[in-house]
């Protein structure tokens, strides 16, 4: 490719599989440095081919160990394979432990993996435009297979849609209430439902209410959710895990469903990119204005109200 | 690599080079740091020297904390160094904990291990230092 040519040095490295680089450049990005942009924008026309695997589910289910296998599997099919596992940040103290790594092991000589842990470090919006950009950065630097980890509760499940080109959602028997209220949040993300832990008893009947689960339908589109019982200390089940999600891909690519999803996800990504500035300069704004303090003031004092000032602002307001 | 360690959380990798399975004394480092608000790295038991620095520049920490209890201190912490100094990152400081003599701590120090706790030390201490070496290598 002649650009290669034109890209920043940085943005070369990581092309040419400098993983020092690579790693550094993540750093940046996570910790929102601005200068970084230049290079994930000259390496944003590398990307959005490969498929992007999320791995979410409720704490506990295995998804590391999953994750770990899979890229046993990957690796014995020759794909290189880079990991990104998120883990949340305490909302107190702003630090985390982030244990992902604990499951995986792989040859030490081996470059065909990179493996990465991410803290949530809690930011509006941050957790997912840090991990679309790092999964961007792990395809640019030209592996095969993007996997990302994430926590499956609350917001942040529901965020592997926004960055996941195929999403597996882990469960393990017994989860109860769990599988009942999949049907409101996990259960609509997934496109491929891993049984792990199937060795343990009641797995068949796991694997049951998710079959009548999906049977009833209501997905996003025609695709059927896969549903697939893994072990990850047997191992047993990897092998059709890994079909279960390429089956998806290729649907993605057979039905044009790929091109349809990107959309959607680069819509919202915009959406949230300019809602996250324009929420920065307004919050910046109500402080420093004199004029839009006073404002403010007038809803303390129950004079107007939050919508009416709202109302306003939006009305005000002129991209700069 | 710049980076303002007011804005940015500290990076710490914590790893158990050796085969002595007595996680514990780690854990509990893993748990102060994290809420001294430090991102840590838990890498778990058994790594190798080469696990362990591979570790540290995939997840680019800015500083490493290695834990044994085996006694195989002399064989192991040299090792992550050097190839550290391989690797062109022996810039990232490395400090120590378990049970290691006091002679063999003095060695160790002159190889380049930034601090050496022993038992009876303080969560309190480890924090302050682990920031200390963190900041004079930003």
């Amino acid at each position: 490719m002649t650009a290669a040519v034109r890209l920043p040095p940085a943005a070369r490295a990581i092309v040419n599989g400098d993983r020092r680089v690579l790693a550094r450049v993540i750093s940046q990005v996570e910790n929102g440095d601005p200068s970084v942009g230049r290079v994930t924008r000259a390496l944003y026309p590398r990307t959005g081919k490969k498929p992007i695997v999320g791995v979410t589910g409720p704490l506990g289910v295995g998804k590391s160990s999953v994750i770990n296998r899979l890229v046993g599997r990957l690796r014995d099919l020759d794909q290189t394979v880079g990991v990104v596992a998120v883990d949340p940040s305490s909302p107190y103290s702003g630090g985390s432990v982030l244990g992902d790594r604990i499951r995986f092991e792989r040859r030490v000589d081996d470059a065909g993996v990179f493996f990465r842990s991410m803290a949530s470090r809690g930011e509006v919006g941050g957790v997912a435009a840090a991990t679309r950009e790092v999964t961007r950065l792990l395809e640019a630097a030209g592996f095969d297979v993007i996997l990302v980890e994430t926590v499956g509760s609350g917001q942040v499940d529901l965020a592997v849609r926004d960055l996941a080109t195929t999403s597996v959602v882990v469960l393990v028997p017994h989860l109860g209430d769990e599988v009942q209220t999949l049907k409101a949040g996990l259960f609509e993300i997934a496109d491929v439902f891993c049984v792990n832990k199937a060795d343990l008893p009641g797995a068949d009947v796991a694997r049951r209410d998710l079959a009548e689960l999906v049977g009833l339908g209501g997905h996003r589109s025609d695709w059927r959710p896969r549903i697939v019982a893994t072990s990850t200390t047997q191992p047993a089940g990897i092998e059709e895990l890994w079909t279960a999600i390429e089956a998806h891909e290729r649907y993605l690519d057979v039905s044009g469903t790929r091109r349809a999803d990107e959309r959607r996800r680069i819509a919202a990504e915009i959406v949230e990119l300019v809602q996250e500035r324009v929420g920065r300069q307004v919050a910046d704004r109500l402080e420093s204005e004199p004029e839009l303090r006073r404002w403010v003031d007038r809803v303390v004092e129950r004079t107007t109200d939050p919508h009416a000032v709202a109302e306003r602002l939006v009305r005000a307001i002129r991209p700069r | 690599m710049a980076r303002n360690p007011k804005s940015s959380p500290i990076r710490v990798l914590i790893a158990k080079p050796g085969l002595d399975g007595h996680d514990r004394g780690a854990k509990v480092v893993a748990r102060a740091l994290r809420d001294a608000g430090f991102e840590v790295i838990y890498a778990g038991l058994r790594q190798t020297p080469e696990e362990i620095v591979r570790a540290a520049l995939e997840e680019d920490v800015d500083l490493i904390g290695l834990s044994i209890l085996s006694g195989a201190h002399m064989a192991l912490f040299p090792k992550v160094l050097s190839l550290l100094k391989k690797e062109k990152a022996a810039d990232i400081p490395v400090f120590a904990g378990g049970i290691i003599p006091d002679e063999d701590a003095r060695r160790l120090k002159k190889a380049g291990i930034r601090a050496i706790f022993g038992p009876g030390t303080t969560l309190e201490e480890i924090v302050s230092t682990a920031q200390r070496l963190a900041r004079s290598a930003a």
